[in-house]
């Protein structure tokens, strides 16, 4: 019997790792969002200087990585493990910024909940005693999520108002055993697939919903807590229509989130003046969002504990046109604040 | 979760969620696609006669080459617009205004042509020019063809 484990889903962390510092650096529409003041680098165009957005995610995904390293004050060599990944096909943003930084890498893919699956597993190895200081990090780009997903860039079509902005950007977090921390990690959900049947890529907040509610379901009967025990609980990129649908599927559940006791990323990082639709989405969203405004109000106070969770919606344009349903997953993780 | 232990309880479960995101799923506003569309669309084309009449008039062009000159200008300006990128804004705004005239279908080559440039010129934008327009030559070309041989055998 494992023994950090309780109910049918969640670790605990008895060590409890330490975030060491965090970054996050964004594209332009970003930038001009309500959290533009705390992100560490806003780019001033898409491509950032590279030959193409791919090469370009892979840039920002690498630059995350590294002001992340800076601001913690340790040298890129001493880093035991890199666990990140993106939406590009082949996971090919983190693979190449992998190469540029020559840490021990796990690529991962968890669609836009890969931020919180490298969070759980890099607590994992910390706790574990295999791994300190461990670097974990998503990033994604509009352009190229655009072009992989859906249309080239220029080409003229309307969105539906289900739609959702994949986010410019990436986010990095640095784990560790020991230290004063901006926060730390002290037990994870792990969410399992659900599928209630969405087909609809243009959806794709409904198509993760049920996911999401399943995770916290599970989180709330296996802990004995409530939404009350924490100052938010915080999802991904669900956007307005899957909040929306969250909302109502907890509430069926018993577990009714209280007002002001919640936020979902996708809804925090852009001005609702620009042509987003139902929300951000990516997993930078939940990437960003989290370095840029999660770990300072941990770090400062103003929150001592919250559940984050990012939620993925597992599609590939393959599988949709063939007229498979829309899976999703959802992870959770439980940070404290670090004094 | 009992209520989707039998074949018909997963129906339900499925049905009723699917009713819970039509619910909560804004719709599109049909009013305003159409009359957007309807002006833009209008307009459009009243350029492309413009264009023709002109061809018409000032460069002497029989009628059948004043519409295909009018064809190879709207293409021309919607290439061009597509190449600095604005385009797509107008899309946006017109939907089914700009993708039916001929505007859509220069637009929907143009743009893979950039998009995929990046991959090179052959395995780029020579195999992926036509990801857009290429189900609309294919099926519009077979139709074509389909109605051709009819008409043969029936000339009504």
């Amino acid at each position: 019997m494992p023994q950090h484990r309780i109910g049918s889903h969640t670790l605990i962390f008895p060590t409890r790792p330490r975030i060491l510092s965090g970054a996050a650096v964004v594209g332009p529409k970003e930038g001009r969002g309500p959290l533009s003041q705390a992100f560490d680098l806003i780019l001033e165009d898409a491509l950032w200087g590279q030959k193409s957005y791919e090469q370009a995610e892979r840039a920002i995904f690498q630059e995350a990585c590294q002001r992340c390293l800076k601001k913690a004050g340790v040298a890129t060599e001493r880093v035991q493990a890199l666990l990140g990944g993106d939406l590009l096909n082949q996971i090919m943003a983190a693979s190449l910024a992998a190469r540029e930084l020559s840490i021990p890498f796990f690529g991962l893919y968890g669609a836009c909940s890969t931020m919180a699956e490298s969070l759980i597993l890099g607590s994992i190895l910390v706790d574990g005693g295999y791994a300190a200081p461990v670097l974990c990090a998503a990033g994604s780009h509009y352009c190229t999520a655009e072009r992989q997903y859906r249309f080239p860039l220029e080409y003229g079509n309307q969105r539906t108002p289900a739609a959702q902005w994949t986010v410019t950007g990436a986010g990095a977090c640095l784990l560790s055993g020991e230290g004063k921390g901006l926060a730390c990690a002290a037990m994870a959900t792990v969410g399992q697939v659900v599928d209630m049947g969405v087909r609809d890529a243009n959806n794709m907040g409904a198509a993760m919903a049920p996911a999401a509610a399943d995770t916290l379901a599970h989180h709330f009967l296996d802990t004995g807590r409530t939404p009350q025990d924490y100052d938010r609980v915080i999802t991904g990129d669900l956007g307005r229509v899957g909040s929306d649908i969250l909302h109502e599927l907890l509430e069926e559940k018993g577990f009714a989130l209280p007002e002001g006791g919640y936020m979902d990323c996708g809804l925090s990082i852009f001005d609702a003046q620009e042509d987003i639709h139902a929300g951000g989405s990516g997993c930078g969203c939940s990437a960003t969002v989290l370095n840029a405004m999660i770990l300072p109000r941990l770090h400062s106070g103003e929150w001592k504990r919250v559940l984050f969770m990012a939620t993925g919606a597992l599609l590939s344009p393959t599988t949709s046109q063939q007229g498979e349903t829309i899976p999703g997953v959802a992870h959770a993780i439980v940070l404290e604040g670090g004094k | 979760m009992t209520e989707n232990s039998s074949p018909s309880g997963i129906k339900t479960a499925l049905e009723r969620y699917a009713a819970l995101v039509q619910r909560f799923t804004p719709k599109s506003k049909l009013g305003q696609g159409c009359l957007r569309a309807f002006w833009v669309g209008g307009s459009i084309c009243l350029l492309g006669q413009c264009i023709a009449d002109a061809g018409s008039a000032w460069l002497g062009l029989p009628s059948a080459a004043a519409s295909t000159f009018a064809s190879i200008v709207l293409v021309f300006f919607t290439a061009l617009l597509t190449g600095v990128g604005v385009f797509d804004r107008l899309a946006r705004y017109a939907g089914a205004g700009t993708v039916v005239p001929i505007t859509g279908f220069a637009n929907a080559v143009v743009s893979p042509a950039m998009e995929f440039k990046a991959e090179g010129w052959v395995l780029g934008t020579g195999a992926r020019l036509f990801t857009i327009a290429g189900p609309v030559l294919v099926y519009g070309i077979s139709a074509s063809v389909a109605v051709g041989i009819l008409y043969y055998f029936i000339r009504w």
